[in-house]
């Protein structure tokens, strides 16, 4: 799994341009679905099963798009000037690199601050592509890019600039290659713009109008010094969301998920989330309402250029959903 | 091929009568909410030229023009336009004419005061007012003054219709200047003209979908429900996006350094829109508008990616998604009592928005991204 896992967070994808991730997607998932296909915004959506007598229609829900950076200005020394898709902390740039879609590779500076204890702004810094003039920049107004760091194994531990939420993607493509019989019909979206409000999510709920949902996405650790209050550590197996600041989710759901894992004697941890959604809430308030929950492998450095989990969690997740899709579900 | 002919000949051009029309529908009153005004303008200007026009329950105009080319699919391209403008609304009577006022849509409170507006559906003539200089104190002006001690003044005795819950709008008339354009709602009846135009010189390849929305300035309130009944292939907003594009651009320091946030530059002709807080605009599309420019030798820049949004926002997320994009006419000072804008930038706005959906084919969403 960790080839899978390598091959995904090396590609590129900041969120509206996710085609890169997705042609690495539709040649891992083609051989096992009945129907791919890419809709309307660039969803990728995989097909598996026939609805069927005790099945249900089961929407599986991962992002392909990354955060990154989109050039709004090129002034005539070749600097860069730009904005940020999604939620960017300035904290995390100073110093970064970014990788553009053509190629083009560049470091982040930022304006003389004479305050040193104030950071700088989005808006105070550039990237430095190397270029002398605005004629020989590489780079143009509204180009985009993601940050860039080679991924990274220490141990267990695996480090990379995009494990949100391309480990979501890896664990919804592995399950999808080892689960050999399901009673339902699975929906397999892997969604363009989360990072910029949930928007692929939202209009794939409502193409496939599914029975349950369910996200495949990080969340948030507090093992760490100092860090935020939250009971979600690394290795103690993913994370069955029961609340974030977006949504609630369905009680039935988080039951279904927590005896499955019991039953299949599989680590987990319940999850409440203080900051951030996911696109279960976007699935979950589709149409009439889909009763939807969320998988969530726990992640540190969450939306900075390390982001690191661990290979037991995701692999647990795996496990936790071939439990979910392989047996029939009641929600009353 | 010969496009470049083809399009010059067809294109629909910005002469007196537009000019005459952007008059009419900037001098009219349509805050968010309270688009009648405009909407009626619009009805008269539309009806001759759709095969079929609908008012829908939130307000707004949708008209469908259907392509005459026969043979091959023709996308349904929902174009958009907002009627609505920013404004305010009287909340409570206090007598002798004078009303306590909320906003309607984002305006800054700093440039309120001393503007003179017109209030309710008959424009009654008032005025934001304000101590005078002899009355204030050296620290009351270094304040702005918040918006819960401003009143809109109609004067004692006033007219007795206007009551608590009439609209109210900066009382600008429209002017031109020159090579611009001056008045109020540029943002978005140079839109509403595009759209009226585009209409009547509907491209025959495609199914246009034209929505005259309301509530755009409120949250794209009246776009989500006009894509929802529309059900487009493609969605695009025409709308008016703010010009920084001062000359001299000042540090903090007051050392001139080049203006690196302009969002647009006026004279630069139509802003396509490429990000906004809302909208990724579709890649294809941007590349679309960009290579039509770029062979018909028609001026574009993009708009600096960024804050802000359009009605593409809410076209974008209707019932399956719809690959959507915004191209705007580039404006200064917008949302204040009176903002500018170039004639050529609106003429080459729409020679773009013309020539683009006369090649538009469902090849386009047929590519990758």
């Amino acid at each position: 799994m960790k080839s899978l896992i390598k091959k995904l967070v090396e590609s590129t994808g900041p969120s509206g341009y996710e085609t890169q991730v997705r042609d690495v997607i539709r040649a891992e998932v083609e051989p096992y679905a009945d129907e791919v296909r890419v809709d309307a915004l660039g969803n990728l959506i995989a097909t598996k099963g026939k609805p069927s007598e005790d099945g249900k229609k089961i929407l599986l829900a991962a992002h392909m798009d990354e955060i990154g950076i989109i050039a709004t200005h090129v002034d005539e020394h070749g600097f860069v000037r730009f904005t940020t898709i999604g939620g960017v902390n300035p904290r995390t740039c100073v110093g970064g690199r970014v990788r553009f879609l053509n190629g083009t590779i560049g470091v982040i500076g930022h304006e003389y601050i004479k305050d040193r204890s104030r950071l700088p702004s989005i808006e105070q810094m550039y990237i430095d592509v190397g270029a002398k003039s605005r004629a020989s920049c590489p780079v143009k107004v509204a180009d985009t890019a993601a940050f860039e760091r080679p991924y990274l194994e220490l141990g267990d531990r695996l480090v990379s600039k995009a494990m949100d939420d391309r480990i979501g993607a890896a664990v919804l493509i592995e399950t999808m290659r080892q689960l050999e019989n399901s009673p339902h019909q699975i929906f397999y979206v892997f969604s363009v713009q989360e990072e910029v409000g949930l928007r692929g999510a939202t209009t794939a709920a409502y193409g496939i109008d599914p029975d349950i949902g369910i996200a495949l996405d990080v969340t948030l650790s507090g093992d760490t010094p100092k860090s935020i209050k939250m009971e979600v550590s690394l290795g103690k197996g993913p994370a069955i969301k029961v609340r974030d600041s977006g949504m609630f989710s369905d009680p039935q759901v988080v039951d279904w998920m927590v005896k499955t894992a019991e039953q299949d004697k599989l680590p987990y941890q319940l999850e409440v989330l203080e900051g951030g959604t996911t696109d279960a809430r976007a699935i979950q308030l589709s149409r009439a309402g889909v009763p939807s929950g969320c998988i969530s492998i726990p992640c540190r450095y969450v939306h900075a250029p390390s982001e690191m989990v661990d290979l037991n969690d995701v692999q647990n997740a795996v496990k936790l959903l071939l439990g979910l899709l392989s047996r029939p579900v009641q929600l009353d | 091929m010969t496009p470049k002919n083809e399009s010059e000949i067809t294109s629909p051009k910005i002469r007196t009568p537009q000019i005459k029309l952007l008059e009419q529908l900037c001098n009219a009153c349509a805050v968010s909410g309270d688009e009648g005004e405009v909407r009626a303008l619009v009805l008269e200007q539309v009806r001759p030229h759709a095969d079929e026009v609908k008012l829908d329950a939130l307000g707004n105009v949708l008209a469908t023009r259907k392509g005459t080319a026969r043979g091959r699919k023709r996308l349904r391209v929902m174009l958009d336009a907002h009627m609505d403008e920013v404004g305010f609304m009287l909340t409570h009577d206090e007598g002798s004419g004078i009303f306590r006022f909320d906003t309607v849509g984002g305006l800054d409170i700093r440039q309120l005061v001393g503007k003179p507006v017109w209030v309710g559906r008959d424009h009654v003539s008032g005025v934001i007012g304000a101590k005078p200089i002899h009355l204030t104190t050296a620290k009351e002006r270094e304040r702005s003054i918040p918006l819960d001690t401003l009143r809109i003044d109609i004067g004692p005795g006033g007219d007795p219709k206007i009551k608590v819950g009439d609209w109210a709008t900066f009382a600008t008339s429209f002017t031109r200047l020159g090579p611009s354009l001056r008045g109020k709602a540029l943002d978005d009846r140079l839109g509403v003209v595009l759209l009226i135009e585009l209409l009547k010189h509907a491209p025959p390849n495609i199914d246009l979908l034209a929505a005259f929305t309301v509530q755009e300035e409120v949250g794209l309130r009246g776009a989500r429900v006009a894509a929802y009944a529309f059900e487009p292939d493609i969605g695009i907003a025409l709308d008016c996006t703010p010009a920084l594009d001062l000359p001299i651009w000042e540090d903090d320091d007051h050392t001139p350094s080049e203006n690196t946030s302009y969002n647009t530059r006026l004279g630069a002709g139509p802003a396509i829109y490429t990000a906004d807080r809302a909208t990724m605009s579709d890649p294809r599309l941007i590349r679309h508008l960009v290579e039509t420019a770029e062979e018909l030798d028609i001026p574009y820049q993009f708009r600096q990616p960024g804050g802000g949004s359009t009605d593409a926002g809410a076209i974008q997320l209707a019932h399956t998604g719809v690959p959507s994009i915004s191209v705007s006419v580039p404006g200064r000072y917008l949302h204040t009592a009176a903002s500018i804008a170039r004639l050529s930038d609106w003429q080459h706005t729409i020679t773009l928005l013309y020539a683009a959906l006369s090649r538009m084919t469902p090849k386009i969403l047929a590519q990758d991204r």
